[in-house]
């Protein structure tokens, strides 16, 4: 490789190509996260004061706190079982349209189809699910009606499954979208020559279009994961008070203006949320794969 | 009983993907067992599609396909024992070379150990044993023809077939691999079908050339044959190396008959066989650009020509070994001669002068 002959005005030129992404990150992303985790080192007075100072004992409280490890616990099995299920329907989906759907302006309609329960806010899609899985809902009448269940479903509602269902309605599409994409750039004719060679429709499946989407999946489950993780609204409302998320946790200490405790958490949380993504992308490298 | 022989038989094969035109129209043909046949034709005259229904990866509307005796029509690839190398070569770009050309004995349940030892010797066969743990994007054009090819061959098929296989590598590697082919062809010692738009590609590997035009097969024979006995206008003029008059049969006189033309004493064409021929009839001949030879007017003709057409020079176009001359011989079309160097600069020419263009009367052939 020629040296270049201008180091600094190719400095220069790289800085201006990265300072607009630089210019918004700075103050809305590391600034806030810098606040936080000096918040988070902080003493308080109880009443919402903080005094400046360097103290690990709100961290001492949040780890020595059996509660802290409840909420991972239950956090965790959110954010599986809706993983689980986002990336089943959403794989099945996207490779549905792009494997299936021959015409393909049909498939951007199917596509556009999906984004539509997105055009009411988060909270209309949850309460609609009170006609459909309430006591007096649909499904537990038609149960009721069929001669099934005698009694009606209580579990359907205000339940651990309520907010399961909640979640997977709401984060299919961050599936689907990246599934999407990286399966609509598998040229057919691969699908062809695996055909020409012999291969089932499983082996097809599991030799050419599950790896090819790998960094699809990968980004899909960073999406969910990371949503799921950072989420306590739906489980708030979706569980009817009865269950509780690590973020709800700190949301309480807010509330009862225990900031530092709420910063140690909050903090916490974001380390394992790193150590989950660059685990997911140790598997997958997502860069080398979207370069492709 | 399954069959080893690699013989195909096209019967009335047509395929129409909208019910209304036929991409393929009733397709006669018959290919021998180990035969390199090349479908040549412009883009859409249905030659891949022809490809494809021989492969399996598309159903004939109407039709057989015949291979080794067995009707094929609704078998699946592997049943038919064709494998084919699709064009860019559409190798699996997560697999490692040696994992690409292994794929089909994977997918048929074989052994780790078994299938990466056959990969392995096929690697060796098309000389890239040094690459095998390389991935399909690290290696370059010539290299990905021949992982292709490997993958293709490893399931010792009957029937190869190849679509456009040279069209992605640059001019001289084209060259370099269309000899790989031939080779690997009588090595394996199976029938190629190769479908490409080049005809020197065609005639230089094909035993067997079939000219394809609209979904029709207009001639099919040995490469010398095609190309030096053009069966009518389009074949002579798609090979190319023939230039092409017509015109209107003044008399006919035993073995020849002459064509009314811009030449004052018309041009002598010597009877087919096969042709018959009437005053009146509206007839098209060729004659080679290389049988042509320019006279300066005013001298003798060379012996055995009675025909020259006053021309004047368009063009000219060095070319090596032969000399281009571009002339205005027949309106509106083209007319060529390709002059031998040392002729050409014994006595050069120069862009409008007046020549006269003849050829041995023997050499003009009629057309259908």
């Amino acid at each position: 490789m020629q040296p270049n002959p201008n180091p600094s005005r190719a400095n220069l030129a790289g800085w201006l190509y990265v300072s607009p992404l630089v210019l918004v990150l700075v103050p809305f992303f590391v600034a806030p996260i810098l606040v936080v985790l000096a918040a988070s080192f902080f003493a308080t007075d109880g009443f919402g004061g903080l005094t400046p100072g360097f103290t690990f004992s709100n961290y001492i409280e949040v780890l020595n706190a059996a509660l802290t490890f409840k909420l991972y616990l239950a956090t965790m099995k959110f954010t599986m079982l809706t993983w689980v299920f986002t990336l089943i329907i959403g794989f099945c989906v996207a490779y549905f349209l792009v494997f299936h759907v021959r015409n393909q302006l049909l498939a951007i309609g199917l596509f556009l189809l999906c984004t539509v329960p997105f055009w009411t806010s988060n909270i209309i899609r949850m309460i609609s699910w009170i006609p459909l899985l309430g006591k007096e809902g649909l499904i537990n009448q038609a149960l009721l009606a069929t001669g099934i269940i005698r009694q009606p479903l209580e579990v359907l509602l205000f339940s651990d499954l309520a907010v399961v269902i909640a979640y997977v309605h709401q984060l299919t599409i961050f599936m689907i979208v990246p599934i999407f994409n990286s399966m609509a750039r598998i040229d057919k004719k691969l699908i062809e020559a695996a055909i020409d060679t012999g291969a089932s429709r499983l082996d097809i499946m599991r030799l050419i279009v599950v790896p090819m989407s790998k960094s699809g999946i990968a980004l899909g489950t960073i999406f969910v994961v990371s949503i799921v993780m950072g989420d306590f609204f739906v489980v708030k409302v979706m569980s009817g008070g009865g269950s509780a998320s690590v973020v709800s946790a700190f949301y309480e200490d807010v509330g009862v203006l225990q900031y530092p405790t709420a910063a140690a958490s909050a903090v916490l949380l974001t380390l394992v949320l790193v150590a989950i993504v660059s685990l997911i992308l140790r598997t997958v490298d997502i860069r080398q794969e979207i370069t492709r | 009983m399954k069959s080893d022989r690699g013989d195909i038989e096209l019967a009335g094969v047509c395929k129409s993907f909208d019910g209304v035109t036929n991409v393929v129209d009733g397709v006669n043909l018959k290919i021998a067992d180990s035969a390199y046949c090349c479908f040549i034709g412009p883009s859409g005259c249905g030659k891949t599609t022809i490809l494809r229904m021989i492969a399996g990866h598309e159903d004939p509307t109407a039709g057989e396909i015949v291979i080794g005796g067995q009707n094929v029509v609704g078998l699946a690839p592997v049943q038919r024992r064709t494998a084919m190398m699709f064009q860019s070569y559409a190798l699996f770009p997560h697999l490692t070379v040696r994992e690409n050309i292994a794929f089909a004995l994977r997918v048929r349940g074989q052994s780790k150990t078994d299938r990466l030892r056959a990969a392995d010797a096929m690697i060796e066969k098309v000389r890239l044993t040094q690459f095998a743990d390389r991935l399909p994007a690290q290696l370059s054009g010539g290299q990905q023809q021949r992982v292709a090819l490997a993958r293709a061959a490893i399931t010792e098929p009957r029937v190869l077939l190849l679509d456009e296989p040279l069209s992605a590598l640059d001019e001289q590697l084209r060259v370099q691999m269309r000899q790989e082919l031939r080779r690997m062809q009588r090595e394996l010692g199976i029938t190629f079908i190769h479908v490409t738009h080049t005809q020197l590609e065609a005639i230089a590997l094909a035993d067997l050339v079939v000219v394809m035009e609209q979904g029709k097969i207009k001639q099919a024979g040995a490469a010398r044959e095609v190309y030096a006995r053009p069966h009518d206008r389009y074949v002579a003029e798609f090979m190319g190396g023939q230039n092409v008059l017509s015109g209107r049969v003044e008399k006919v006189n035993g073995a020849s008959f002459v064509l009314g033309q811009a030449a004052p004493s018309g041009i002598e064409v010597p009877l087919q066989a096969r042709s018959t021929v009437t005053v009146g009839d509206n007839v098209d001949i060729a004659v080679r650009r290389d049988d042509v030879a320019l006279v300066r007017p005013g001298r003798d003709l060379p012996p055995g020509c009675t025909t020259s057409l006053p021309s004047r020079v368009l063009a000219i176009e060095y070319q090596g070994y032969f000399v281009k001359v571009m002339l205005d011989t027949v309106p509106d079309d083209e007319f060529v001669a390709y002059v031998p160097e040392k002729t050409f600069f014994a006595d050069p020419f120069t862009v409008g002068d007046v020549v006269m263009a003849t050829w041995a009367t023997d050499s003009a052939l009629p057309l259908a």
